[in-house]
C-alpha cells in the first residue's frame, strides 16, 4: 500500500469528523456508541501501524513508505519512516487504545472528549511521520490546540491557569523554531526534509550586533530549535508548565502527554539539531549534558518534597527526560540508542503510573498523598501493578526503565565522565522518592476511614494495564526488539554526525572533555 | 484615446453611477421601504463587478496620462475589497433590521466608498490617490455616525472624521512636497526622479508625511489612536465594514506608492515601514490584553494583523507584496467570520459585546463556538488554519529581505496576541457560568460564520484556494 502512512495518520481524524456530525444527544446509548467508536478506530490504526512494522526493512536506513505531493509555496506533502520514527508512530497508536478505554468513565461532554483525543492522535502521528519542515511544524504546533482544550475542558481546579500556561510557553518555543524554519527553507531553497538532512548549514563564524557567533548560522538555528524541544521535552529551567499541565490535566490527558508528547521534543533533537546542525550540536554539547545533569538531580529532589501523586510523577519525566537528551548528545550508538529507548519505555511506564493515580483519584478524587496509605489492604492487585511500575520507574534491571537508563549513562560516561557521575546519582534519588511514594500510598496499616471501603481494581481496568506490563517487562528482557529496529539508523546518523563535525574542522568538545 | 481610457475607469464609473441613480430612484419611491432591495442590489453589483473584473484581463497600461492604472495589482485588490463589502453587507442586513437603521442610504454609502477604495488601488499619482481616499474616508464618516440617536455612534463619527481630516493633511502636505520636489505628482515621475537611488531631503520629508497619512489609514501604530473608538462607536454591521474591506484598499495603497513611486529607495522607506509594523504588532498584542468588549479587541487584533502585513511591505520585495496580499485576503476571511459572530451576539433581544458574555457558549450553541474556536486559533497564527500561512509568507518576506529582527520581533508579538485569542477559547469553553446569550442566529450569519470556517481550516489543504499565483501575478506587476 503506497498511502499507507496517510491512512494511519488520518483514521483517527475521519473518525473524529464521523462523531462530530453524527453522534448526538447525552444519552446512555448515545454514549457508549461515541466511545465504541472512538475505540475502535484507535484500534484499528493500531492494527494498521502494525502492518507498517512487518512491512518495514530495518537495514534500509533511508526513509521507507513514502509518499509525495506537492503543495503550496514549493512545500510539499510528503511523509515517510525511518528506524528512528517508526518506533514513535507505534508507540502513539499503541497508547492511543488504552487511553480511550481509560476514559471509559467519562461522562461530562464525552463526543467532545473523544473527538479532542482522535484529533490529537491525528497530528501526534503526523509529527512522526512528516517529511516536510513545514508540514511538521503544522502537526507540531497543532497538538495545542485539543491538549490546551482537553486541560481547559476537563482538567481540575487550577486548569485555566495550567491550560494557558501550557500553550503560551510552548508557543512561545516553536515560534522561534518557526523563524529557524523559514531561514532553513531561505538558504536550502526546500522544505524537504531528506534534502535538508544532507544540506550543510553555514558553519562559520558570524558576527551579530558586535557578538562574535561560533558556529554561525547553525548555533543560531540549533538555539531555535532548542527553544522549542527544550520547552517540549521538558529540560530543566523550562520544564515549569509541565507539572502544572500534569496535576490540572484529566487523566488520559496526562498519559498522552508523559507517554507521547514529551517524545515530541527527543524526536525533534534526533531529526533536526543533531544531522542537520551537527557542528552547533558538537558546541553546544557540554550545555545540553550539564542542563540534563542538573535536571536529573534538581527535579529528582523537588520530586522527593512533593504532596501531590501526580506532581511527582511529573518531576520524575523531567528526570528521566534529562538522561534522554543527554544520551542524545553524547551522539555515539549506545548513546541515541539509550535515548530512544529510554523515551519508549518511559512512554509505558509514565504513562501507567498516570494511570494508577487515575486508578485511585477516580475513586477517592484526591491525588494527595496524605490522603491515602495501606491500599495494599482493600486493593492486592492495584497494589502489585503500582509496585511493578513503582520499580520500572526506579530502572529496575528486568524491566525496560533500566535498558534506557543504564544505555544513556554507558554513552555519556565515553563523553564526559562528570556528567555521568551526576547522572548517575539520579538512579539513587529516583528510588528514594519513588519507593517512599509507594510506602506512603500502598504499604502501612489502613487506618484512614474514608478509605476502608474502596475497593480494587475493575477488570476493565486491569486489561489496560496488561498491555503495559506486558510492553515493560519484554522490553526489558529483550530490548533487541527494539535495538534491532533502531540500531542501522542510528549508526548512519551517528556516522555521518562525526563525519560532519569533523568535516567543519572543529575541535571535537567532546572529545577534549573526554580526555580529562 | 479618451474611449480607451474610459474603458479602463468604467467599473468605477458604473459603480458611482449606480449609487447615484439608486440614491435618486430609491427617494421618489419608496425610501425606507426599498431598504432591503437597496442591500440586495448593491451587495449583488458588488458580486457582479468582481466577477467581471476577475474573467477580463487588466488593461496593463495606465490611463489618463498615467493618472489611472488597471493591472493585476490593481484588480487583486478590487475583487478582493468587492467581495468582503459584499459579505459585510448582506451579514448586517439583519442587525439593521432590527435595530432601526435599515435606511436605503446605508448600501449606497458603502457603495461610495468602495468606489474611492477601488480608486485608491488604482491610483497612479498622489492626487488620483487623494481623490480616491477622501472619497472612501467621507463615506465611511458618515456610516460610523449612522446611528444619530446614539451618542456613541456620533462621538466615533466624529472622532473619525477630526483624525481622518488630520491623516490627510498630513498625505496633502506629503504630497505638495513631493510635488515641489520631484517637479510631478505622478508616480512614473517620481520614480524616475528617485530613480538614480538618491533622494532628496524635501523628498524623503514628503514620503514621511505620505507614509504617515497612509499609516492613519492602516491604522498602523503610533497612527492607530481612532480605530478601538471608532471600532467601539459605531454601529456593529459599520465595525465589520471598517475592519475588512478598507483596510484592504489601504495598505493596496500603501504598496502601490511605495513601490511604484518610490521603488528606487527601497532603503529609505523600508526602516519607517518595519518601525510602524513592530509598533503595531507589539501595540495590537499589548494593549488587547485589557479589553472587555470584543468590539474594541478586534480594532486592537486588526491593529496587530496590520503590523504582520506591513512586515511584508517592509521587505520591499515583490515577494513581500505577494505575502501582504496574501496576508490581506487571509485577515479578511477570518474577520468576516468573527464578526459573523460579533453581529449575532444578543441577550434579550439587544446587542452585547461584551467579551464575559460569550462565556460557555460552547454549551448552547456549540457550532457557533467550534467555528469561533477555529478562527481565534488561525487569528493567533496556530497551524493548520490559514492564519499560520499569512504569517509564514510575511516571516519569509522580511527574512529574506536580511530583516531576521523584524521577524522574530512578529512571532514573539504573536505569541503576546496569543493570550487574547485563545483567552475567547476560554471564556466559550470553560469559563465561568453567566446569563446565556439568545439563541436565535439569522440564518446567513450561521451559513457566513461556517463558510469562513471552512475556508480557514481546508485552506491548507487546497493550497489556500489557488490565490498564491494569483497574488503573485498581482505583486509582479508593480513597478518594482
Amino acid at each position: 500500500m503506497s498511502n499507507l502512512l496517510s491512512l494511519i495518520t488520518f483514521i483517527p481524524l475521519v473518525a473524529a469528523i464521523i462523531l462530530a456530525l453524527l453522534a448526538r444527544g447525552d444519552s446512555e446509548a448515545s454514549q457508549s456508541n461515541v466511545k465504541n467508536l472512538a475505540l475502535a478506530a484507535t484500534g484499528f490504526t493500531f492494527l494498521a501501524s502494525l502492518m507498517l512494522l512487518s512491512g518495514f526493512e530495518p537495514n534500509d536506513t533511508s526513509f521507507q513508505f513514502v509518499e509525495e505531493r506537492s503543495w503550496l509555496l514549493g512545500m510539499q506533502y510528503k511523509m515517510g519512516v525511518d528506524g528512528i520514527s517508526l518506533l514513535f508512530v507505534l508507540l502513539t497508536t499503541f497508547t492511543m487504545p488504552l487511553v480511550i478505554a481509560a476514559s471509559w468513565n467519562v461522562t461530562h461532554r464525552l463526543k467532545e472528549y473523544m473527538i479532542a483525543f482522535l484529533v490529537l492522535e491525528s497530528l501526534m502521528i503526523g509529527v512522526f511521520c512528516a517529511l516536510d519542515l513545514v508540514l511538521f511544524y503544522m502537526f507540531f504546533e497543532a497538538c495545542l490546540i485539543p491538549m490546551f482544550l482537553i486541560i481547559g475542558i476537563w482538567g481540575g481546579k487550577e486548569r485555566i491557569y495550567a491550560s494557558f500556561k501550557f500553550f503560551l510557553y510552548t508557543f512561545l518555543g516553536s515560534v522561534l523554531m518557526l523563524v529557524a524554519m523559514v531561514a532553513m527553507f531561505a538558504d536550502a531553497g526546500t522544505t524537504d526534509m531528506v534534502v535538508l538532512l544532507s544540506h550543510n548549514f553555514g558553519s562559520d563564524t558570524l558576527s551579530v550586533a558586535g557578538f562574535h557567533i561560533i558556529g554561525g548560522a547553525q548555533t543560531l538555528m540549533w538555539l531555535a530549535f532548542f527553544a522549542s524541544f527544550a520547552v517540549k521535552m521538558p529540560m530543566w529551567p523550562v520544564h515549569t508548565w509541565l507539572p502544572d499541565a500534569h496535576v490540572q490535566a484529566p487523566t488520559a490527558g496526562s498519559v498522552v502527554l508523559a507517554a507521547i508528547l514529551l517524545k515530541m521534543g527527543g524526536y525533534g533533537f534526533l531529526r533536526f539539531s543533531l544531522p542537520m546542525f551537527p557542528v552547533a550540536s558538537d558546541l553546544l554539547a557540554p550545555l545540553v549534558f550539564w542542563m540534563s545533569a542538573i535536571a536529573i538531580v534538581y527535579t529528582s529532589l523537588v520530586a522527593l518534597a512533593q504532596q501531590d501523586m501526580k506532581k511527582l510523577i511529573a518531576y520524575s519525566s523531567v528526570a528521566h527526560m534529562g538522561y534522554v537528551t543527554m544520551g542524545i548528545f553524547a551522539a555515539n550508538q549506545q548513546g541515541i540508542d539509550g535515548a530512544i529507548f529510554q523515551m519508549l519505555s518511559h512512554g509505558f511506564i509514565s504513562g501507567a503510573l498516570f494511570l494508577c493515580v487515575g486508578v485511585i483519584y477516580d475513586r477517592m478524587h484526591t491525588r494527595e498523598i496524605d490522603a491515602y496509605g495501606g491500599l495494599v489492604n482493600r486493593m492486592p492487585s492495584y497494589a502489585l501493578i503500582f509496585m511493578f511500575f513503582t520499580m520500572a520507574n526506579v530502572g529496575l534491571p528486568g524491566t525496560s526503565g533500566f535498558v534506557g537508563e543504564f544505555l544513556t549513562l554507558m554513552g555519556i560516561f565515553q563523553v564526559n565522565t562528570w556528567v555521568a557521575l551526576f547522572a548517575a546519582s539520579g538512579v539513587i534519588l529516583s528510588a528514594a522518592y519513588a519507593l517512599w511514594l509507594y510506602r506512603r500510598v500502598v504499604l502501612g496499616d489502613l487506618i484512614k476511614e474514608s478509605l476502608k471501603s474502596i475497593t480494587d481494581m475493575a477488570p476493565r481496568e486491569k486489561m489496560i494495564f496488561a498491555p503495559l506490563v506486558a510492553m515493560t517487562l519484554i522490553l526489558g528482557v529483550y530490548p533487541a526488539l527494539i535495538l534491532d529496529i533502531i540500531g542501522p539508523s542510528v549508526a548512519a546518523l551517528v556516522e555521518t554526525y562525526h563525519s560532519n563535525v569533523a568535516a567543519h574542522g572543529v575541535v571535537s568538545s567532546a572529545a577534549s572533555t573526554a580526555s580529562h | 484615446m479618451i474611449a480607451s481610457d474610459f474603458t479602463t475607469v468604467l467599473p468605477e464609473v458604473l459603480l458611482s453611477l449606480y449609487a447615484m441613480l439608486a440614491l435618486v430612484v430609491f427617494v421618489y419611491t419608496g425610501k425606507d421601504r426599498h431598504a432591503a432591495l437597496s442591500v440586495w442590489l448593491t451587495s449583488g453589483s458588488f458580486m457582479l463587478l468582481a466577477l467581471v473584473l476577475a474573467m477580463g484581463t487588466p488593461a496593463g497600461t495606465a490611463s489618463f496620462g498615467g493618472m489611472f492604472i488597471d493591472d493585476s495589482f490593481a484588480r487583486f485588490c478590487k475583487i478582493v475589497i468587492l467581495l468582503s463589502a459584499a459579505l459585510v453587507l448582506v451579514m448586517g442586513q439583519d442587525y439593521a433590521a432590527k435595530h432601526d437603521m435599515l435606511k436605503f442610504e446605508y448600501p449606497l454609502l458603502v457603495a461610495l466608498s468602495v468606489v474611492g477604495m477601488m480608486v485608491m488601488v488604482s491610483a497612479g499619482s498622489l492626487l488620483t490617490l487623494y481623490m480616491g481616499l477622501e472619497l472612501q474616508s467621507l463615506a465611511l464618516y458618515v456610516v460610523a455616525a449612522f446611528r444619530r440617536d446614539s451618542a456613541k455612534s456620533t462621538e466615533a463619527g466624529l472622532k473619525y472624521f477630526v483624525l481622518g481630516a488630520l491623516s490627510s493633511g498630513l498625505l496633502l502636505y506629503g504630497t505638495s512636497l513631493v510635488y515641489g520636489f520631484a517637479g510631478t505628482v505622478g508616480f512614473s515621475g517620481i520614480s524616475a526622479a528617485t530613480g538614480n537611488g538618491d533622494l532628496s531631503i524635501g523628498l524623503l520629508l514628503g514620503l514621511v508625511f505620505v507614509i504617515a497619512g497612509m499609516g492613519f489609514k492602516v491604522s498602523a501604530a503610533p497612527f492607530h489612536m481612532w480605530a478601538p473608538d471608532v471600532y467601539e462607536g459605531a454601529p456593529t454591521p459599520v465595525t465589520a465594514f471598517f475592519a475588512t474591506a478598507p483596510k484592504m484598499a489601504a495598505m493596496g495603497l500603501f504598496a502601490r506608492v511605495v513601490h511604484d513611486a518610490f521603488g528606487g529607495v527601497t532603503a529609505d522607506w523600508q526602516q519607517v515601514v518595519a518601525v510602524l509594523s513592530v509598533f503595531s504588532m507589539f501595540l495590537g498584542a499589548v494593549a488587547a490584553i485589557g479589553q472587555k468588549d470584543i468590539k474594541r479587541l478586534m480594532a486592537y487584533s486588526s491593529i496587530a494583523h496590520m503590523g504582520f502585513a506591513l512586515m511584508g511591505l517592509a521587505a520591499g520585495t515583490v515577494f513581500g507584496v505577494q505575502a501582504m496580499l496574501i496576508y490581506m485576503a487571509i485577515y479578511i476571511s477570518m474577520n468576516i467570520g468573527m464578526f459573523a459572530l460579533i453581529l449575532s451576539m444578543e441577550r434579550d433581544g439587544r446587542p452585547v459585546s461584551d467579551i464575559a458574555s460569550l462565556s460557555m457558549l460552547s454549551k448552547g450553541q456549540a457550532l457557533k463556538a467550534l467555528c469561533v474556536v477555529f478562527i481565534m486559533f488561525s487569528m493567533a497564527g496556530v497551524p493548520p488554519m490559514i492564519g499560520f500561512f499569512g504569517k509564514f509568507y510575511v516571516l519569509r518576506a522580511a527574512y529574506e529581505a536580511n530583516m531576521a529582527w523584524l521577524a522574530i520581533a512578529g512571532v514573539v508579538a504573536s505569541v503576546i496576541g496569543a493570550y487574547y485569542y485563545i483567552r475567547i477559547v476560554y471564556f466559550m469553553y470553560f469559563g465561568a457560568e453567566s446569563e446565556p446569550l439568545d439563541t436565535q442566529t439569522p440564518r446567513r450569519l450561521t451559513v457566513i460564520l461556517v463558510a469562513s470556517t471552512a475556508v480557514i481550516t481546508l485552506g491548507a489543504a487546497f493550497s489556500l484556494f489557488g490565490i498564491e499565483p494569483l497574488a503573485q501575478v498581482a505583486a509582479g506587476s508593480l513597478a518594482n
